[in-house]
């Protein structure tokens, strides 16, 4: 089983924070800036329509999306036609994957038995790129939300799964015994001890699961679609509207980006236990 | 309280590491269980606790046969850090058992508060046990035992991992907690002066696999003291004598004068 572990080296800043803030942002981002700009000088200079400048990218991103009123918090009736679904399918199929991942780990992490019948099925069905299934989803679904929230969540269940069933299985023996003997069994131990011992490779399972979620749902949109941030590309593209493409792009960037910072904040909260007490180990 | 007839365990074929083990602990008393370092201590202990099911023999607590862990007992690891629960408070960790006991959220939030200050940690509630240094996580697995309140109490190597003084003001904390709740209290340790310092009985076990060598009472008086004791030609005495035995009739004989 291929593992992937939430260790995090605990970070210890230190000085001013305000000024480290600043630094590190200036360390981090001038590259980013750099490009940018570049790319913007090049673009207007060779007045190439496949690459058109940052500006106007930027300035599409805001009229497709952002120009709406105050009252719906800027959005427009595109971004709400657009994002809505997207949404709706990515937050669905990266839940369900992890409601079904997360049982059926604990069922595999806690049964030697179950591990031993079910890991040669799992790792062939862990090996079938998702995105194959599509056709498949197509004919039982049809074109629509169920297929796309089915694609998705059968194409990231299985880091949840295979982590959380490493997680239950490597839990400390100690910590097994010790509820033992104080009677915490059952319902209790999965709660209380399990569950929180593997936690901090669950999180890790599910913080992977998100990133192929946010590319399951626009392949999924791309191919049988027509609502969804990858619709819009699509037909942007077929339109030949190069900076509404590109704006498409950005957006899904800026989403996976997003994603990532909402998540870490989650983790943070639930694991601060694991990194705190690592930091103080070594 | 606790009987143990005829105690055998081996693990898989290989050959026994406990053999014939008979011991008595009667209601009240602090039996020290002393031997060399891998003499099939741990494995004793486990099977008294019901961890774990020896391969032939019987083991007893107050008349019932242990297959699983009695409700009437709790046990204190020596490896602390693994058994108390990191990502819970201290307060949850002693607190957590206490489910069993039947008592709601505020009842066991009490008792866990009660506990922690009987060990003298009154101020340590809140925070997390990684936070706290060996010995106050010793005393927190105290203080969770003891809030428990099991009937018999087991300690395997207890103060194995703390240093010398921690270590000290650890024993006098059990003989302490010994005095005002009558607990009967089997302590496992390898170290020789501990055995005689806080047991009311020395049992002697011999390596390899594990037999009762010798079970001597200590005669000490009860109020016992980290300098005075120690310097009573009984305890002088007693210690050299468990000394011997641990360490074996040839290494004890061998010293000319």
């Amino acid at each position: 089983m291929t593992v992937i572990t939430g260790d995090h080296p605990a970070e210890r800043p230190t000085g001013v924070p305000g000024l480290r803030i600043l630094t590190g942002g200036v360390t981090r981002l001038w590259l980013v800036a750099l490009l940018v700009g570049c790319w913007e000088i090049i673009a207007r200079i060779k007045q190439d329509a496949y690459f058109p400048p940052p500006s106007t990218i930027v300035r599409v991103f805001h009229e497709l999306w952002f120009s709406g009123p105050a009252t719906h918090l800027f959005l427009t009736d595109k971004a709400l036609d657009d994002f809505q679904p997207s949404f709706v399918n990515l937050s669905c199929g990266w839940a369900l994957a992890a409601v079904v991942g997360l049982a059926l780990g604990v069922l595999l992490g806690r049964s030697g038995v179950a591990r031993e019948i079910l890991d040669p099925v799992l790792q062939f069905g862990r090996a079938i790129p998702p995105p194959t299934l599509i056709p498949f989803f197509i004919v039982v679904f049809d074109f629509g939300a169920q297929m796309q929230i089915s694609t998705i969540a059968f194409g990231v269940i299985w880091p949840v799964l295979l982590n959380t069933a490493d997680g239950v299985r490597t839990v400390e023996k100690l910590q097994l015994e010790t509820a033992e003997v104080f009677g915490i069994t059952g319902a209790t131990q999965l709660l209380r001890i399990t569950l929180p011992a593997a936690a901090p490779k669950i999180f890790a399972g599910l913080r992977v699961s998100l990133g192929f979620a946010l590319v399951l749902m626009v392949i999924s949109e791309l191919i049988g679609s027509t609502t969804g941030i990858g619709a819009h590309l699509i037909s942007s593209q077929q339109g030949m509207e190069l900076p509404e493409m590109w704006a498409g792009i950005v957006l899904l960037g800026i989403l996976g980006c997003l994603f990532n910072a909402v998540f870490a904040l989650v983790e943070r909260r639930f694991l601060s236990w694991h990194s705190n007490a690592r930091g103080l180990d070594s | 309280m606790l009987e143990v007839e005829n105690l055998t365990h081996a693990y898989g074929d290989a050959p026994p590491v406990v053999s014939g083990i008979d011991l008595e602990v009667k209601p009240g008393e602090l039996v020290s269980i002393v031997g060399p370092s891998g003499c099939g201590k741990s494995t004793l202990l486990r099977c008294i606790a019901g961890l774990q099911a020896p391969t032939g023999g019987r083991v007893r607590l107050d008349g019932k046969p242990v297959d699983r862990v009695p409700g009437n007992l709790a046990v204190v690891f020596q490896d602390y850090s693994r058994s108390l629960f990191p990502w819970m408070s201290v307060r949850d960790n002693v607190a957590l058992p206490l489910r069993r006991r039947g008592m709601n959220r505020a009842q066991r939030q009490e008792n866990a508060l009660k506990a922690l200050e009987s060990v003298g940690l009154p101020g340590a509630a809140a925070k997390y046990p990684w936070q706290l240094s060996g010995g106050m996580q010793q005393r927190v697995a105290i203080a969770r035992a003891l809030a428990y309140g099991p009937k018999f109490l087991i300690m395997d190597e207890p103060f194995g991992s703390v240093d010398a003084q921690t270590r000290e003001d650890l024993e006098d904390l059990v003989l302490r907690v010994r005095g005002n709740s009558g607990m009967t209290i089997l302590l496992v340790t390898h170290d020789i002066d501990e055995s005689v310092y806080v047991g009311d009985r020395v049992v002697v076990l011999s390596k390899g696999p594990a037999r009762v060598r010798a079970d001597l009472s200590v005669e000490l008086p009860t109020a016992r003291d980290q300098i005075t004791t120690r310097e009573l030609p009984e305890f002088v005495h007693l210690r050299a004598e468990v000394g011997r035995l641990v360490r074996g009739r040839e290494a004890a004989d061998e010293p000319k004068s």
